[in-house]
């Protein structure tokens, strides 16, 4: 496999990326898919290199997503989780960072509950960092698995209609994938209670509904949230039930979007307050998939930030 | 003691005074202002040929850090800035540790203060004791001890009861209580304006409306009381409006703006630059404007840093785990002169009224804030003309949160002169 021209030195979100970067992102990230089918699953790509998991967040299923895609480049890991570190001694970000540089990584995936801060450790670490997440910013690679999942089940990733629906205010992954849709101009439907999908959010190049039935008409893929209760969005709502009663996806409003529609959620899923749970495992939920695909991308992103050219052919 | 300050041109609002003067100081007073002084042998002379001669510059808010967290600023270095700034009485809030909420405190910034001896310091003691929001100071107390105005500052005071209390009591005083408009109910955990920016970068927002509903409220209180109230550092076209409309209806009221808020807006943030991380948040160039036309028609009274020094350690982390604030004393002046007077939004006159007019009658300092026989002879001398460059070396404050550097004009300090001494002199560092 070539490594096409990829000119970032990081991958700190989805914002600051070229339409030609998403592409060379998802294309390298669809050769990797027949890595993953291999009964060895392994290529030594990144032989050599040292990958650090810093992770300030409780995350399973991003942590272990970047693990299994770091190890199936050969690249050595080490898993950093904050309560193990010494946060908890009052060591500051930065000087975590430098401590772990001192060992010579070559890339540092982080995930951290402020938003910025992977720009911020930019300013003074050597290695690339990958934000697995940051505060209510963006989750970069979870767009980029999303689009891959779409372009998979749709064909393309052109002319879609994607509709949102959840804590838009909260979701990172919202952002993500608003900026990514914008810039591959496809049409965008936010959908929540005003309180959590504010109007502003149409200055992105997207259209906000209040009423569901409207926002999921004709669209190609819809993309369920979390309700983020640790950040406070049940006060942004009376209770779970008004919710679900009018924000939830049942069986009913999905039929409104397109016949070849699919559903998606990043996970971890609320079955039966976000989601009905028919709907979670109907044939249209491509939800599983979507995690098979996060270890496609995420090797993708680790090979072309320090992969070597032509080794992952090997 | 003498001091000649020959050839200067002296702008002085408060008597309509703009024209070529010389000044004699004597003891510390000014002793006489003429068209022509004669040379005195043997006595200090400044010449001032090309040179502004101001009332010298008032600064009704800031903070010194001591006592208690002298890692980030003393009232020595505090001073120093102070009079690097052009500023010959800076007033200080009191989230110091512990708290101005007691007069053996207050006490104590002055003692120091006179020690340093470079500047007037006037101590802001709290509204609330330890900033509680809950129970009121011993006000006479305080200002027997030199307290000059009251203020829980970012601790804006919540219970709509207490502050009615405050303003009644002070007005046995003649003090002002000073409030921080900020419904805390509102801005919550939020980190910048809320808005467009801030839903686009997932950062918590501070809404408009949480500086508006506490001047509308204190405006409501006030009309009735009618005692002083200073609203500090206000920061949305609402505010503006509400403050204009509320003059209308012969509410008194004083207002002031900082730099930061005049010169700058939301669109600071978005690389997460904690230099930019302040109270009120920066906002849009909307409610920018807003600011500068009332500047323009009369409706703000005074411009103040909010001097709030950090380390550097304090802000080079986590944009959401930085804390508040950006220092100002210094930058003041140069940065307000090279983009609004230069800019012709304001003028030199309306500036110094700006700096040392309204914020002596603000704080109620006698015989400061003009320039008349008698008077205490605290001069600001301004070089127009002169070109600044903000850089790390430009500052005397410990601290370099300051979110002018890299700025680059003209109009800088030439003297500073406190009581008829230089506390500052360009040519000298």
């Amino acid at each position: 496999m070539a490594k096409k021209s990829f000119r970032q030195d990081h991958l700190l979100g989805i914002e600051h990326l070229r339409v030609e970067d998403i592409e060379v992102i998802l294309e390298t990230a669809e050769a990797f898919i027949e890595v993953s089918s291999r009964d060895v699953k392994k290529v030594p790509a990144l032989k050599g290199k040292t990958v650090v998991n810093l992770f300030f967040e409780n995350s399973t299923r991003t942590r272990s997503s970047f693990e299994i895609a770091a190890k199936r480049l050969s690249a050595d890991l080490i898993n950093f989780s904050a309560s193990a570190s010494s946060l908890k001694k009052g060591e500051s970000l930065k000087d975590t960072v430098l401590t772990l540089e001192a060992m010579n990584p070559h890339i540092i995936v982080i995930r951290h509950s402020a938003s910025g801060s992977p720009l911020y450790l930019t300013t003074f670490a050597r290695s690339s960092i990958v934000n697995a997440g940051d505060g209510f910013h963006e989750h970069p690679t979870q767009a980029l698995l999303d689009a891959l999942t779409a372009k998979q089940e749709l064909g393309t990733l052109r002319g879609l209609k994607i509709a949102i629906i959840g804590d838009i205010l909260h979701s990172r992954v919202a952002r993500s994938n608003i900026f990514l849709h914008h810039k591959l101009g496809n049409e965008i439907a936010l959908i929540g209670p005003p309180s959590l999908v504010p109007k502003e959010f149409e200055q992105l190049g997207a259209t906000v509904y209040y009423d569901i039935r409207a926002g999921v008409r004709n669209a190609d893929v819809v993309m369920m949230l979390r309700v983020q209760e640790e950040r406070g969005a049940r006060n942004y709502f009376p209770s779970i039930r008004e919710y679900r009663n009018r924000f939830a996806i049942t069986r009913d409003i999905f039929r409104l979007a397109k016949k070849r529609a699919i559903l998606m959620h990043p996970g971890p899923i609320n079955r039966d307050v976000e989601i009905d749970t028919a709907m979670a495992d109907a044939p249209e939920s491509v939800i599983l998939k979507q995690v098979t695909n996060g270890i496609a991308v995420r090797m993708a992103v680790l090979y072309l930030l320090k992969g070597e050219l032509d080794e992952a052919a090997n | 003691m003498k001091l000649l300050i020959k050839n200067g041109h002296v702008v002085d609002p408060a008597q309509r005074l703009d024209a070529a003067r010389d000044i004699l100081v004597e003891n510390g007073k000014v002793k006489e202002i003429a068209g022509n002084i004669k040379k005195i042998p043997g006595i200090e002379t400044i010449d001032a040929q090309g040179l502004v001669v101001a009332p010298g510059f008032i600064d009704i808010h800031t903070h010194l850090r001591e006592p208690g967290q002298e890692n980030k600023e003393t009232i020595e270095t505090g001073s120093r800035a102070a009079a690097h700034g052009g500023f010959t009485s800076i007033a200080c809030m009191a989230n110091t540790e512990p708290v101005n909420d007691n007069r053996s405190v207050t006490e104590y910034i002055i003692a120091r203060a006179r020690q340093v001896g470079l500047i007037h310091i006037y101590p802001v003691a709290a509204i609330s004791r330890g900033l509680n929001g809950e129970n009121l100071v011993e006000m006479a107390d305080l200002v027997e001890g030199g307290a000059v105005a009251f203020s829980d500052d970012g601790q804006c005071v919540m219970k709509a009861d207490l502050i009615r209390k405050a303003l009644e009591y002070a007005r046995m005083l003649d003090v002002p209580i000073i409030e921080h408009p900020e419904d805390h109910s509102i801005s919550g955990e939020g980190q910048v304006n809320e808005g467009f920016i801030s839903y686009k970068y997932g950062l918590r927002g501070i809404l408009n409306a949480a500086e508006e509903v506490i001047v509308a409220r204190d405006l409501i209180l006030q009309n009735r009381i009618q005692s002083r109230l200073h609203l500090t550092h206000i920061s949305t076209a609402g505010s503006v409006e509400l403050i204009r409309n509320a003059r209308r209806q012969r509410t008194r009221v004083t207002v002031d703006v900082t730099p930061h808020h005049l010169l700058l807006n939301e669109e600071r943030i978005q690389q997460f630059d904690t230099v930019f991380k302040v109270k009120p948040p920066l906002r849009t160039e909307k409610d920018r404007l807003a600011l500068i036309a009332g500047l323009q028609d009369g409706t703000i009274d005074c411009i103040v840093s909010d001097h709030a020094p950090h380390t550097r350690d304090d802000k080079d982390r986590e944009f959401e785990y930085a804390p508040f604030g950006v220092i100002g004393m210094e930058t003041s002046f140069p940065v307000i002169h090279d983009r609004l007077v230069r800019a012709k939004a304001i003028s030199l006159q309306r500036l110094v009224e700006l700096f040392s007019t309204t914020p002596a009658r603000v704080l109620n300092l006698k015989e400061r804030g003009q320039i008349r026989k008698g008077f205490p002879a605290d001069l600001t001398l301004l070089n127009l003309s002169a070109k600044f460059k903000i850089d790390d070396e430009f500052f005397f404050s410990r601290a370099r949160n300051c979110p002018f550097i890299g700025w680059e004009g003209k109009g800088a300090i030439a003297y500073t002169i406190v009581d008829g001494r230089v506390a500052y002199r360009s040519d000298k560092k």
